[in-house]
């Protein structure tokens, strides 16, 4: 009797959150797609033209901008985050394992917002001196980017790895291979839907960072051309902007969120998918 | 921070309105003002109506943004008993009892290192616009110039367009950030880059530059010499009510003035 109580209110609360995110997404589309509708959805998408106190609402550089961030943070990361995670479950003796692998999640505990103060003050000057331009970029983006994702890639990919049965490992050594061998040939692929759901859920992270991005990136609006020019991503216009938005303007910046819940809905689908696969 | 202060000032209303309001009866709706209007304005107008609530307070002051335009026809259409405004009256506004209550100048900032002392308007303008790339042509070395631009629905950057830019739109090579700080911030930390902010926000991190040879200080600014100066107004229907005068005369005394120019203002008194 009483366990049933229990159960029917877990299951309450759980419908409740899955409610107040069908909440949030009937309320971005609501808010937002009457003005795609009204600039017409060719002068939203592929327009780079935005002013939206002048009626511009063209989200073209912010998309170019929000993927040319992530794409760079991925770029960066990914190798940085699977040697980790490789040395980590293969070469690492257990004990120190133990201690490690929480150390690297911790990163992830780490306000945003520090990672982009570390990156005005450390990392701007850098490439300002060092390669020139504002110093504020993409590639500064990027960068911070890439440690920030590096915890999330990094324990999943551990975790895909120490997932594969043992006696694929035991059957490649005895044929004759190296440990590394082993590692690339058997374990790695084995391994494969795994890691790629960790890059996937990794680029989600990345593509929603606000803090950070604004911080460090610059946020002019024109189309990036070299890694050095400053960006605008989707998050950061719309934190930007909010404000003192009204009207279109706000409008404009929930029909900008519905693409960003796009694009985090797509990479999110993905992973699920390939997590099934496996 | 805006955001956080309305909630405060929220809050407070309603533990006033609860400790104050039930004594009263009746009288409690013509307590309440309502100011509307430019965001510049607006933290300005939340401090004086918190300190004011503090002196007397029956008195509920409800401040809100929207800009200055949306401001005056508030009060045009009874929305608003006060509308703010930060530029100057239109030709069809004019119909409005307006008070200025305080002056705002706009610096144009560079890093203390850079040589630069004087700018002209046209040469801001030509920087705004990605015009002049370089810091030859304004007599320093041949260095890119980086500057820094406000975001879109601020009331600065509204000010600073119509200013100095002359319809001429600003360049989307400017870098962005959505604060007087943050700007300056940025100016602070790049010797090569130039942006503006409020008069009252300068330090030592920052040099403001001398507009058409005149430099902005609290003289230049209340004269109006100096070209990048707003006025903060006030706007009331041509009978304010009572309770709108009575918070423009504080407003305008030497405590609100005071007030005024310890956020960094100019004052008009």
């Amino acid at each position: 009797m009483k366990e049933k109580v229990i159960e029917k209110i877990l299951t309450l609360l759980a419908f409740s959150a899955i409610s107040i995110l069908l909440l949030i997404t009937a309320f971005i589309f609501k808010e937002g797609f009457p003005l795609i509708l009204k600039a017409g959805i060719n002068d939203f998408l592929f327009s780079a033209k935005w002013a939206p106190t002048k009626g511009h609402f063209g989200i073209l550089s912010m998309v170019i901008s929000s993927l040319a961030v992530t794409f760079g943070s991925i770029v960066m990361g990914v190798p940085l985050a699977l040697a980790c995670a490789i040395t980590l479950a293969e070469f690492c003796p257990p004990r120190l394992l133990v201690f490690l692998k929480p150390t690297i999640e911790l990163l992830a505990g780490i306000p945003s917002v520090v990672f982009g103060f570390l990156g005005v003050i450390l990392l701007v000057p850098l490439i300002r001196e060092y390669l020139g331009g504002p110093g504020l970029s993409l590639l500064a983006a990027s960068i911070i980017l890439a440690i920030m994702i590096l915890p999330t890639i990094t324990s999943i990919s551990i975790d895909a790895i120490q997932a594969v049965p043992l006696l694929y490992k035991e059957g490649a050594l005895a044929m004759g291979a190296t440990h590394w061998q082993a590692i690339r040939l058997v374990i790695l692929p084995a391994a494969r839907s795994g890691v790629v759901t960790a890059i996937i859920l990794g680029m989600a992270r990345a593509i929603g960072e606000t803090m950070a991005v604004i911080m460090v990136a610059g946020n002019a609006l024109k189309i990036p051309v070299s890694i050095l020019d400053p960006v605008r991503t989707l998050t950061s216009t719309i934190a930007l902007e909010m404000g003192y938005s009204a009207g279109d303007h706000r409008t404009a910046l929930f029909a900008a969120g519905i693409i960003l819940f796009i694009f985090i809905m797509g990479l999110n689908i993905l992973a699920n998918a390939l997590m099934r696969k496996k | 921070m805006g955001m956080l202060k309305v909630g405060i000032g929220w809050v407070t209303a309603l533990i006033l309105l609860t400790a104050f309001g039930c004594g009263s009866k009746g009288s409690i709706h013509s307590q309440v003002l309502t100011i509307a209007g430019s965001t510049s304005v607006q933290p300005f107008a939340e401090k004086l109506a918190e300190i004011y609530m503090d002196i007397d307070p029956k008195f509920i002051i409800n401040v809100q943004g929207g800009g200055s335009t949306a401001g005056i026809k508030a009060c045009r259409e009874k929305a608003a008993q006060i509308g703010t405004s930060s530029r100057a009256l239109h030709k069809d506004e004019e119909d409005l009892s307006k008070i200025i209550i305080a002056k705002d100048g706009i610096a144009v900032i560079v890093h203390p290192t850079n040589p630069v002392k004087d700018i002209s308007l046209e040469q801001l303008q030509g920087i705004f616009s990605g015009k002049i790339r370089s810091w030859a042509r304004l007599g320093w070395d041949d260095k890119p110039i980086y500057f820094v631009n406000r975001e879109e629905g601020s009331g600065t950057r509204d000010a600073f367009e119509s200013l100095v830019m002359n319809k001429m739109e600003i360049s989307d090579e400017a870098l962005v950030q959505d604060s007087n700080g943050s700007v300056r911030e940025i100016i602070a930390n790049n010797p090569q880059s130039i942006g503006y902010i409020s008069f009252g926000i300068i330090n030592h991190q920052v040099k403001p530059l001398a507009v058409n040879s005149i430099i902005p200080d609290l003289q230049t600014i209340k004269s109006n010499r100096y070209t990048l100066t707003r006025p903060f107004i006030f706007v009331s229907p041509s009978k304010p009510t009572a309770l709108a005068s009575r918070f423009i005369d504080f407003v305008l005394s030497k405590e609100g003035q005071e007030i005024l120019e310890k956020e960094g203002l100019v004052g008009v008194r």
